[in-house]
């Protein structure tokens, strides 16, 4: 006999005596949980400073500047790009295009990643990223220490909930909740360990 | 049961083995710092979230109906993961996976690979049967690192290396790791600072990762790990190929059962809103991340949880050791105490089933009951009543003479009004043995008086007042 | 028609404690609640369910006593909670639905002493005078199994004269756990230590709880260091009154 079926045969061995114990059914689980949250700007800015995370509050129309201008305040110029930029955002930049694909040791030669994401979380301080236009392969947000994330007010989020019903969940989802940190020693939460280091989020409202 | 390295154990039993750890104060100092802090700050989030109770209802409620249903929803998910290019393989017991593992890495012609933290891989002892293939894995998460560094074992599901603080971590770092700054302090940043150097190029280089997961999607054949570091991404987006295994109990019905988990267990866990990062990822995605996928369905005892219609709660478990992080037994012998993988509160119900009460027969007495575990688990497992159900079963499994007799003697004074009130004028007998006498009851009196004995019962005192009058 | 109300003691009360009985019994007299004590009664089978031997046979003899009675009042959160929450599960252990029924039906009318003055009897006030310096250690069934919350605090600050210090880490359990304290001696003696330091840490000439059972423990260690703190159950103190 396979694995596969001797598996489901001691499954089915092991619920025939007492089945259905509990919930039986997908349609018997009880969501009485909250599936909306009026958190908005406010709570999404201020999680992300718990994390360690630095932001910005930018009018959509002057959204293109406020990407130069940061990106010239941190000196950085090789930055990764995925495809789907702004080609305003990366003029004045000497862009590491992902065309043809970056390897793992030149990301980590270069001054960071600009992204965007596909949606945020206010309540979480969490952006996702989905591998579409403007997000790139997973490894471009990955390996640089430097993670630039362009939010748009319309993407934001109060809560999981909403987030989730907006996700596609055979894309490659990566969702981001402050710079990379660890609580191994001691249970203290530190910054840094091996993704990006800083994250710096800009919001355009 | 079969092996790997994992020591599933009644030898030393979970008693001598907390006799020894008690006496160790700079463990007792270490775990009553991190459990302190961490019990904090997820009681704080706790206390933010106004629909608590409603999510873990939901989250117990989705875990019942995957436990009934399990068989549906692992063909669901292997179909759904079939689909996306990934390849299922099934393991009967920790031989079969492990021996599915190291096949697969040797195929790719490797003999390095890099893991992402995994209960699942720690319980079949993975990187021990994969060493003596001529495999090293080298574990990437900061913890798991301390702990292969240092020879030692995990004693925390979350935070495996709890029993160490950072100066014995910079000594561990100090002595054990190649490229260590010699000027490294214990400064927790600088500790992971080092960390980081160290595994780098090992990333970039590596073909092959192994990686467990915290939920299988059945609907969607997805898997998800959650994580802090970084060093999960790094293993599930960098190498060619990834393995990943997986407990059958790991499955969720649906994508939306995320929106209740993935708020129950970054504040169990570590007590965050949301843990930095959770990669999700289904089969291959072309040109993005491994490019050949598989996954290790693994039962290795999981079954045989389920037939206990009390015990087999404990398969809605989503690893998050609350549990262990309130459990006023574990802060003090710690996690290695337990004697297996699974240590506190969920070890003791869940590795006496997963391997049978015989061999791990004192873990269920290894609680005094006091609930808080229950209180506190996300998916609602009342551990205190598998704790008792468990006993009950050991009782059973192997009976203790001497034990058993002074119960049923015990019993038999309780099943009749004569007999009890007799028993009862015995008490005052109790005088001299206060301090001192034979075990078991010096087990009591070496550490407690036992209480001045009264003149009379209650009864006796309750007929004189009120059935004589 | 006046309410028939039936005390089940426990064992311990009933061999080693028959002072917690006697106050609870006197308490409610003064209440004016008149309660029973069938004689026939004996333990609930909590020391025995707990250790892994289920009595069934005890989860019917307390079904069978308590039954015709409209309330049990149970002066230990500890007996109560198993009544609640175990006796069901040992009637289905043996096969017998039709006790776990039985069982389930006296269980719910069955209260600890705090429950009972509280939510049956409506007060929280019951006229006690004790002018002593006291801690309370709201013991784990009480708290968790049970869910007694502030119940017991809320009767014991309406109490005259008291002195109530909080105890630091009150939720904290004391190490005692049944056959826990012998069967994993030296656990339990780490947790009785740290408990009794909280103990100490409060100044409190008596440590009171609502279980004889926790405090035996807590009261047996803190005899052995001759910390002079005496223990006392809830039901002593709340039947503490002015002398006339």
């Amino acid at each position: 006999m396979s694995a596969r079926e001797e598996i489901l045969g001691r499954i089915r061995a092991a619920l025939a005596p007492h089945p259905a114990s509990g919930t039986a059914a997908a349609s018997d689980v009880p969501r009485e949980y909250h599936t909306r949250s009026d958190d908005g700007i406010d709570t999404f800015i201020e999680r992300l400073h718990h994390y360690q995370a630095r932001t910005h509050r930018t009018p959509a129309g002057e959204l293109d500047e406020a990407v130069r201008a940061i990106l010239d305040d941190r000196g950085v110029r090789r930055m990764a790009v995925p495809e789907g930029l702004p080609d305003a955002w990366i003029e004045r930049l000497d862009p590491l295009r992902d065309d043809p694909p970056l390897d793992a040791h030149t990301l980590d030669q270069a001054d960071g990643v600009i992204t965007t994401c596909t949606v945020a979380i206010a309540q979480s301080g969490t952006i996702i990223l989905d591998g579409g236009p403007g997000m790139g392969r997973r490894i471009l947000s990955l390996v640089p220490d430097y993670h630039l994330c362009v939010v748009r007010a319309e993407q934001l989020v109060g809560s999981l909930p909403e987030a989730i019903e907006k996700l596609e969940p055979t894309r490659p989802l990566t969702f981001i909740s402050g710079p990379s940190a660890t609580v191994d020693i001691e249970m203290v939460r530190v910054r840094g360990v091996h993704g990006p280091r800083t994250l710096e989020v800009i919001l355009a409202e | 049961m079969s092996s790997g390295e994992t020591i599933w154990t009644d030898d030393p039993p979970f008693p001598e083995n907390a006799r020894k750890a008690l006496t160790d104060s700079q463990l007792r100092r270490n775990l009553r710092k991190a459990t302190t802090t961490i019990r904090e700050r997820r009681n704080g989030l706790i206390g933010e979230m106004a629909d608590w109770q409603e999510l873990r209802a939901a989250g117990a409620a989705i875990k019942d109906d995957v436990l009934s249903n399990v068989e549906r929803y692992l063909e669901q998910f292997e179909q759904a993961a079939t689909a996306h290019g990934a390849q299922v393989h099934w393991a009967r017991d920790a031989d079969e996976a492990n021996s599915i593992v190291a096949s697969l890495i040797e195929a790719t012609g490797e003999r390095e690979v890099i893991k992402v933290k995994s209960m699942a891989t720690q319980e079949i002892g993975l990187v021990p049967a994969l060493a003596r293939r001529g495999i090293d894995a080298y574990e990437t998460d900061l913890a798991e690192m301390i702990v292969q560094l240092g020879h030692d074992r995990p004693s925390h599901i979350v935070v495996p290396a709890i029993h160490k603080n950072r100066a014995e971590i910079r000594e561990i770092f100090l002595r054990e790791m190649d490229d260590a700054p010699p000027d490294l302090t214990d400064d927790p940043q600088a500790l992971a600072e080092a960390a980081r150097r160290h595994l780098r190029r090992k990333f970039f280089e590596s073909k092959v990762a192994i990686s467990g997961a915290n939920f299988a999607i059945a609907e969607s054949g997805s898997l998800l790990v959650s994580e802090s570091e970084g060093n999960g991404r790094m293993c599930l987006t960098l190498p060619r190929t990834l393995i990943s295994v997986v407990g059958i109990e790991k499955l969720i019905p649906t994508f939306r059962d995320l929106e209740v988990f993935l708020q129950l267990l970054p504040r169990s866990a570590t007590g965050e809103r949301m843990n930095p990062y959770n990669t999700v990822w289904t089969g291959v995605t072309p040109g993005d991340g491994p490019q050949e996928v598989h996954i290790v369905l693994l039962d290795n005892g999981r079954t045989n949880v389920l037939r206990d219609e009390i015990g087999r709660q404990a398969l809605r478990c989503i690893r998050c050791a609350a549990c262990l992080n309130v459990c006023p037994v574990y802060e003090r012998t710690g996690g290695h105490a337990y004697g297996a993988t699974y240590p506190g509160p969920i070890g003791a119900v869940l590795t006496p089933q997963l391997v049978g009460v015989e061999h791990a027969s004192k873990l269920p007495f290894a609680s005094t009951l006091c609930g808080y575990c229950y209180e506190v688990c996300p998916v609602k497992i009342d551990i205190p009543t598998v704790l008792v159900k468990l006993r009950h079963d050991v009782v059973r499994a192997q009976r203790h003479p001497a034990e058993a007799a002074l119960f049923a003697a015990a019993g038999k004074a309780m099943k009749g009004r004569r007999r009890w009130t007799q028993a009862l004028r015995l008490a005052p007998l109790m005088r001299f043995v206060r301090r001192g006498g034979p075990p078991p009851l010096s087990r009591w009196t070496d550490v407690r008086d036992l209480p001045e004995p009264p003149r009379r019962s209650f009864r006796d005192w309750w007929v004189k007042e009120h059935e004589q009058r | 028609m006046a309410r028939r109300v039936a005390l089940f003691a426990t064992c311990l009360i009933d061999a080693l404690f028959p002072d917690a009985g006697r106050a609870t019994v006197e308490l409610l007299e003064r209440l004016g609640q008149p309660v029973e004590f069938p004689l026939e009664q004996t333990c609930c089978g909590q020391m025995h369910a707990n250790s892994g031997y289920f009595e069934a046979d005890l989860v019917r003899r307390y079904v069978d006593i308590f039954d015709p009675y409209d309330a049990v009042v149970v002066p230990s959160g500890s007996c109560a909670g198993a009544i609640r929450h175990q006796h069901p599960m040992i009637a289905r252990a043996a096969g017998d639905e039709a006790l776990a029924a039985r069982a389930e039906a006296t269980a719910d009318k069955t209260y600890e002493l705090s429950q009972f003055l509280i939510d049956v009897l409506g007060t929280d006030d019951v006229g006690a005078y004790f002018p002593h310096r006291v801690t309370y250690h709201p013991t784990c069934h009480s708290l968790r199994m049970l869910g007694v919350g502030d119940r017991p605090l809320r009767l014991l600050r309406n109490v005259r004269g008291i002195d109530l210090v909080e105890l630091p880490r009150w939720d904290e359990c004391c190490g005692f756990g049944g056959t826990f304290a012998v069967k994993n001696v030296d656990t339990s003696a780490a947790m009785l230590a740290d408990k009794m330091e909280a103990v100490i840490e409060t100044g409190a000439e008596v440590l009171c709880a609502g279980d004889r059972s926790c405090l035996m423990h807590i009261g047996g260690g803190l005899g052995r260091i001759r910390a002079g703190i005496r223990t006392l159950h809830l039901a002593e103190i709340l039947a503490s009154a002015e002398a006339a």
